[in-house]
């Protein structure tokens, strides 16, 4: 099982270790750095790294490394879910998760990892159960602490940890009783050169806010269950009524959870927003290169499309850009060679375009790899999958609960190609 | 105010300050001190200084106090262990304790003081919390007792442990039986041979009832758990795989991959006729896609048991390529992964988008993936014949872009098209020679050399090309002499008039001026050949190739099979065994597949006895960048001898080589590709007149082994017809095959008064169609109490009708008396004919071809032979060994065999030192004769 784990920062130095057996000494980490040096990025260094006596499972989030540190055949998955999961819980926690964030609580950090694992085995994992057992830092709640004397180390068992619904702690209640689910959609697509689609799929998910009285037990339903053929459940879902019916029936966990996240594969046709009408072009014997890209709503079912960003990784060979942009604000990095252009809505009756040159290295030979152009954007009020909640019930309780469902639709890894 | 300032205090007497602190009457004083004692400690200061002041505040009612001197504790009670002592009081109240919360705390933290004095005191108070009333505790007990088994094992057992743990599976709270079970796999991983998790089918059903209700890491050791455990029929598998499918809609990505192994082992027992097989394959799908839009390290984890799952159950993924297009900014790892998956995922149906996809690819910014890519369309074009002209053209476009890696890697995998497809696609070969100075890697230059040596007679300037090369030869890497050598000597046998010269000039580097014994063999094999007989040279050297195999990079199946047992697991990330790297040398148990035949002798024992300790010699499982065929291949290239320089040159060519043709033409043919008779030519001069060479006549001792057939194994003979039933006549007999032909040896005795003639013999039709091939001849009339000795010969060309069993013959023998009627059975082996070997190629081939529901697998007991012996008994039986290895102290051996009507029987046989049991494996496109081949296997083997 997990043995250890070192969080370290992305100049190297180990600023918390914990352990969970016997103490294994940081050196082993030498063999992590020997890797680190050796991937280019900080993304690329391998997630599973070997070592003579160890194995050392790592995931690079917020600019932080989580290695954690196993002796015997351990499935890797679950080390680098329960990684993903500290991470995610520090968030929750604290709001952000960062070096200085995690410094400045770290006697909760330390508790709160204590929690999570005995011996290696998880212990308690769900926010909700945790959040009982060590109460997240408040700038109220270290006055008062100050003050009064006490802790923020609950004294009481989590009531929901041997309960049948785990997720939930009993006893809730609110003034206000209210459910709000969010029904949010990533596309993933690869547009090639001519602007056709390689692969588009969609990831979507349904977030949860519920914060109801006492033990309700909801249902779901959808006017397009069909779509859904590939989901995964919070475990609060009944599985069985999911597979008959394709209806979703759950007791829903206090706050914020996911409820469930779909997959809308490239088989299906997956509409594509936007375009992008690009022309870069290289000459070998100028040192100037000409670039032109203009941004277009495509299948938008009406709405506008907001917040968008281009964002370009452009060749080396490129030293400056001096472009000028119809609408929206534009940089150029002439270190990493990145180009953002903040384009805000589209207009469809005036399009944005950025258009302008490239200087390139004198006498050098016209750059090998064609940039990449990324995209990201937002839609209000629409799933793009097609996905329509039907109706929301609640059982088990007496009250009126407020009910409300928003959908959106955001880029995910969107990439066009030049 | 955060916890930042605990950090601050860098002070000399700071240790002083704390102990001051820690020993403050006010509470809220000692509580800060501690605090910045853990502060401190967190970021591996060292302040076990202050144990004594801290395990003093440990006698508090404030909670989080104790916490944190628990914490402390953990971590500096081995340093201070006498010390450590004076808290055991507090913990074995805090055992007592009416609050559950700390009850379990407190079992908790002893279980993590790794001090003997104090483990003593430790097992009654977990005894008491095992069998607790409140199940939080009882959980947290059950982990306590693995704790405690890695630090005392002996001591766990004594106080009968194990035994409550056990009961805990049948706990009512699941999330007490997932701890259970987690705890009793940790145990069990140490100790291999206790069977603590015995499961049967009650047992199961509880796992399989917890499973809904635990936590999802519950969840994952129960499935880890169920993997293990081996179903009685089909209707138990697909019962645990109807209630298991619902984990793989499951949010945690552990807990889809641990029910996906699950499904995919015992998947192997359902029929594949079964509708459920089919729903159960398209529910596999979705949740393996999904995987790879998780978090990059995941899909990493993800994508390398895709790869073990594509290779075992291709159907499951056939419609997906798409998902695995490579996006821009996946981290490298995934990148490479994916790509490896895509070319595996190739076909005729999608290689035009793969083409296209792999060719945007080429033209990425990262080297590695760059020059993968362009290698993976060769290997599509070889993959994918009706691709191959459309991947030629994409390389040479590649070339094109003079871009010094892409052109080298291009070069490479041209040359393996060039073995894959001859004479189609040569035209390219003047571009090719265009960019013949840009290449500075040897495994380009070689291949170049291949193909320049290869095509010799149509490149006008061949001659001049090899000697630009051969002037640095002394600075080349051996792969690159090597192909040089072999080049040359093939161009001289083509145009023999204008490179004498030439050829003289690189046989005297080669053997002369070379330190490297490979090469030096090599050079004077070929000196030999060319002095001695031109023409067996060039029949050896420009034989005819095997092909190439279109799947490259495959695992081999048996290590396969026992890498889909462990999917999800860090062998499965390694494409290893877990023996192979598993700390510690704990002896591991094997995993293996069900079998889906429910024959009687695999299901005996399924699992193959435990390994013992794993050997140095671990083959690469995970073939290296340059490594295009399968580590199959490549291993089993050596002869199985030690000490002659061949056998290593081969192995270490291996690699470039099997593919590349050029150099091995020479090993590979003398060894199994070229007739015989041209081996024994060459052989005999050289042998004579060489004053020389050692290594040359170690090489033909090699193929010795090969000639020399004795005839195969014969039964003593057996009573067939007693007396009692033939009015006197007494027949017993036995089957014997001796160069190529079969016979029936009959011993006739007359035990009746009256003198017997007129003997004649006739078989029933049978299953091979024996008959005999001449009248039975008994010259004299057999007088009563004289027996008479004869060999019947047979053919097998009688009229066939399948008997039951298969090998049954039925005889009518008749006399001057009678007609006699009798059957017997005979050995299969007598009917396995000389020419049964194999070659390596075909045997890869064959092997994936036969599918999987025709394999059989048996147990040889009690047979306390060694592999080499082994192997020679078989081959004199015309059991022939196609190819050896050894893997983790296993050998095992590939071996064919080929019966009189043509059917081919493959099969592995793994020997493993010390242990008197071995394991065959069969496979045969008439799986009936399996159990019959079985037979003569152990017949043989045993006698």
């Amino acid at each position: 099982m997990i043995h250890s784990l070192f969080l370290i920062n992305s100049s190297g130095d180990i600023f918390l270790e914990k352990h969970w057996k016997s103490v294994v000494s940081r050196s082993v980490c030498d063999y992590f750095f020997e890797a680190q040096e050796r991937a280019t990025e900080a993304e690329n260094v391998p997630p599973v790294i070997p070592t003579p006596h160890h194995y050392l499972l790592s995931v690079y989030r917020h600019k932080i490394f989580f290695v954690a540190v196993i002796q015997t055949e351990v499935p890797p998955l679950f080390v680098i879910e329960f990684l993903h999961r500290v991470v995610d819980t520090f968030q929750d926690y604290f709001g952000v998760c960062s070096e200085p964030v995690i410094k400045d609580n770290v006697v909760v950090v330390y508790e709160v990892l204590e929690e999570m694992l005995d011996n290696g085995f998880p212990l308690a994992t769900e926010s909700n159960i945790l959040k009982e057992l060590i109460k997240p830092p408040t700038i109220l709640r270290t006055v008062v602490n100050t003050i009064t004397g006490s802790t923020n180390v609950g004294d009481q068992l989590p009531t929901g940890q041997l309960s049948v619904v785990p997720w939930r702690r009993t006893g809730v209640k609110y003034t206000n009783n209210e459910a709000y689910f969010d029904v949010v959609e990533e596309i993933d697509a690869i547009i090639d050169k001519s602007g056709s689609t390689v692969t588009a799929e969609i990831q979507g998910v349904i977030d949860a806010c519920v914060k109801l009285t006492g033990m309700p037990d909801l249902t779901l339903s959808f006017m397009n269950p069909r779509l859904l053929d590939d989901v995964s459940f919070h475990p609060c879902v009944r599985f069985k009524r999911w597979e008959s019916e394709r209806i979703l029936s759950f007791i829903p966990p206090d706050g914020n959870f996911r409820l469930l996240s779909y997959h809308v594969s490239a088989q299906n046709l997956v509409a594509i927003p936007v375009y992008v009408k690009h022309n870069i072009s290289f000459r070998d014997s100028s040192s100037l290169g000409r670039f032109e890209i203009t941004v277009g709503p495509k299948q938008t079912m009406g709405k506008t499309i907001e917040g968008v960003i281009v964002t370009s990784q452009m060749p080396k060979g490129v030293l400056n850009m001096s472009l000028t942009p119809s609408q929206g604000t534009h940089t150029f990095d002439p270190v990493t060679k990145m180009l953002s252009w903040d384009v805000g809505k589209i207009n469809p009756q005036k399009l944005p375009s950025l258009k302008g040159t490239m200087s390139l290295q004198v006498g050098a030979s016209k750059p090998d790899e064609n940039p990449t152009i990324n995209l990201q954007f937002k839609i209000q009020q629409l799933a793009i999958s097609g996905l329509k909640v039907n109706r929301l019930d609640m059982y088990g309780e007496k009250y009126k609960p407020f009910k409300g469902i928003k959908y959106m639709t955001k880029a995910g890894k969107f990439q066009v190609r030049t | 105010m955060t916890d930042s300032k605990y950090f601050t205090t860098t002070k000399k007497g700071e240790i002083f300050e704390l102990k001051a602190e820690l020993n403050s009457d006010k509470k809220e004083k000692k509580k800060e001190a501690v605090k910045k004692v853990i502060a401190s400690m967190t970021v591996g200061k060292d302040v076990s200084a202050l144990f004594p002041d801290v395990v003093n505040c440990m006698q508090t009612d404030n909670l989080e106090l104790k916490k944190l001197v628990y914490l402390y504790l953990m971590n500096y009670a081995k340093s201070q262990p006498d010390m450590a002592i004076m808290a055991v009081n507090t913990f074995v109240k805090d055992c007592e304790d009416p609050n559950p919360l700390i009850r379990a705390l407190a079992v908790r933290t002893m279980g993590c003081i790794r001090v003997d004095k104090i483990t003593e005191y430790l097992c009654e108070p977990l005894r008491k919390c095992l069998k607790d009333e409140d199940p939080y505790v009882r959980k947290t007990a059950a982990v306590c007792v693995a704790k405690l088994h890695d630090i005392n094992a002996q001591l766990v057992e004594d106080q009968g442990f194990l035994d409550t743990l056990k009961d805990l599976i049948s706990d009512s709270n699941p999330m007490v039986v997932a701890n259970a079970v987690a705890a009793l796999s940790e145990i069990a991983e140490s100790h291999p041979s206790s069977n603590l998790l015995d499961l049967n089918p009650q047992s199961i059903n509880k796992l399989l009832t917890a499973l809904n209700e635990c936590t999802e890491w519950g969840q994952i050791f129960i499935l880890d758990c169920l993997a293990n455990y081996m179903p009685k029929d089909d209707r138990e598998a697909q019962s645990i795989c109807e209630r298991v499918t619902p984990r793989l809609s499951h949010a945690n990505s552990a807990v889809v991959l641990s029910a996906v192994k699950v499904l995919m082992k015992f998947m192997e027992m359902l029929s594949k006729d079964l509708d459920y097989y089919g729903t159960l394959l398209k529910k596999l799908a979705p949740p393996l896609v999904t995987l790879l839009s998780a978090e990059p390290e995941l899909q990493y984890v993800a994508l390398r048991n895709i790869n073990l799952i594509v290779q075992k159950r291709p159907e499951i993924l056939k419609h997906e390529m798409k998902v695995f297009f490579v996006k821009y900014n996946d981290p490298i790892y995934v990148k490479l992964e994916k790509l490896d998956i895509m070319i595996r995922l190739a076909s005729q149906a999608n290689i035009a988008q793969v083409l296209a996809e792999l060719k945007e690819y080429a033209t990425e910014v990262d080297v590695d993936f760059v020059r993968k890519a362009v290698r993976a369309i060769g290997r599509c074009a070889i993959k994918v014949e009706q691709s191959a002209e459309r991947c030629v053209s994409t390389l040479l476009d590649l070339i094109q872009t003079k871009v010094n890696y892409v052109v080298q890697e291009a070069i490479v995998v041209i040359k393996d098209i060039f073995r894959k497809y001859p004479n189609k696609y040569e035209s390219v070969i003047a571009t090719l020679c265009e960019n013949l100075d840009s290449l500075d890697e040897p495994e380009a230059r070689a291949a170049m050399i291949w193909i320049v040596g290869e095509y010799a007679e149509r490149i006008d300037n061949a001659d001049e090309l090899l000697e630009s090369f051969l002037e640095g030869f002394h600075d080349e890497s051996t792969q690159v002499q090597l192909q040089l050598l072999t080049a040359i000597v093939k161009l001289f046998l083509k145009k023999p008039t204008e490179t004498q010269e030439l050829v003289q000039q690189v046989l005297s580097l080669a053997t002369q001026d070379s330190d490297n014994p490979d090469l030096r063999d090599r050079g004077y094999i070929y000196w030999r050949l060319l002095s001695t007989d031109p023409v067996a040279a060039k029949e050896v050297v420009l034989a005819e190739k095997p092909l190439i195999s279109e799947e490259t990079d495959l695992i081999e199946p048996t290590l396969l099979d026992e890498l889909i047992c462990y999917i999800g697991t860090l062998a499965s990330v390694y494409h290893k065994p877990p023996s192979a790297f598993v700390e510690g040398g704990r002896g591991v148990v094997h995993k293996s597949l069900p079998p889906r035949t429910a024959s009687s002798e695999s299901t005996e024992s399924p699992e193959t006895a435990p390994a013992g300790a794993p050997s140095g010699d671990q083959p690469d499982v995970i073939p290296a960048q340059g490594d295009l065929l399968g580590d199959l291949l490549n291993l089993d290239l050596g002869p199985p001898v030690s000490g002659p320089p061949l056998a290593a040159s081969s192995v270490q060519m291996g690699a470039v080589d099997l593919l590349g043709g050029g150099l091995d033409s020479l090993i590979g043919d003398t060894n199994f590709g070229a007739p015989p008779a041209a081996v024994t030519t060459a052989a005999t001069p050289a042998r004579l007149g060489a004053p020389i060479s050692s290594g040359l006549s170690d090489l033909f001792d090699l193929t010795s082994g090969v000639g020399t057939l004795s005839g195969s194994y014969v039964a003593p003979k057996a009573v067939w017809l007693p007396a009692i039933k033939a009015k006197g006549l007494e027949i017993s007999g036995t089957f014997t095959r001796q160069v190529g032909s079969i016979s029936m040896d009959l011993q006739l005795t007359n035990k009746a008064l009256q003198v017997m003639t007129d003997f004649a013999i006739q078989f029933n039709r049978n299953s091979f169609g024996l008959a005999p091939a001449a009248p039975l001849q008994v010259h004299a009339p057999l007088s009563p109490n004289q027996t008479v000795e004869l060999s019947l010969p047979l053919n097998t060309v009688g009229s066939v009708m399948k008997m039951e069993p298969l090998n049954n013959l039925q005889v009518a023998v008749k006399n001057n008396i009678d007609v006699f009627y009798f059957s017997t059975l005979y050995p299969l082996h007598v009917l396995f004919v000389e020419d049964g070997k194999m070659d390596r190629q075909m045997f890869l081939a064959t092997w994936k071809d036969i599918p999987n529901e025709n394999e059989a697998q048996f147990q040889i007991r009690d047979c306390p032979l060694n592999t080499e012996a082994a192997s020679n008994k078989l081959q004199s039986s015309n059991i022939f060994t196609v190819a050896k290895r050894s893997v983790e102290g296993q050998d095992m051996l590939y071996q064919s065999l080929k019966l009189t009507n043509g059917i081919w029987v493959l099969a592995e046989l793994r020997i493993q030192p010390g242990n008197p049991s071995m394991t065959l494996s069969l496979k045969c496109r008439a799986p009936e004769v399996s159990q019959h081949v079985y037979q003569a296997y152990e017949t043989i083997l045993k006698n």
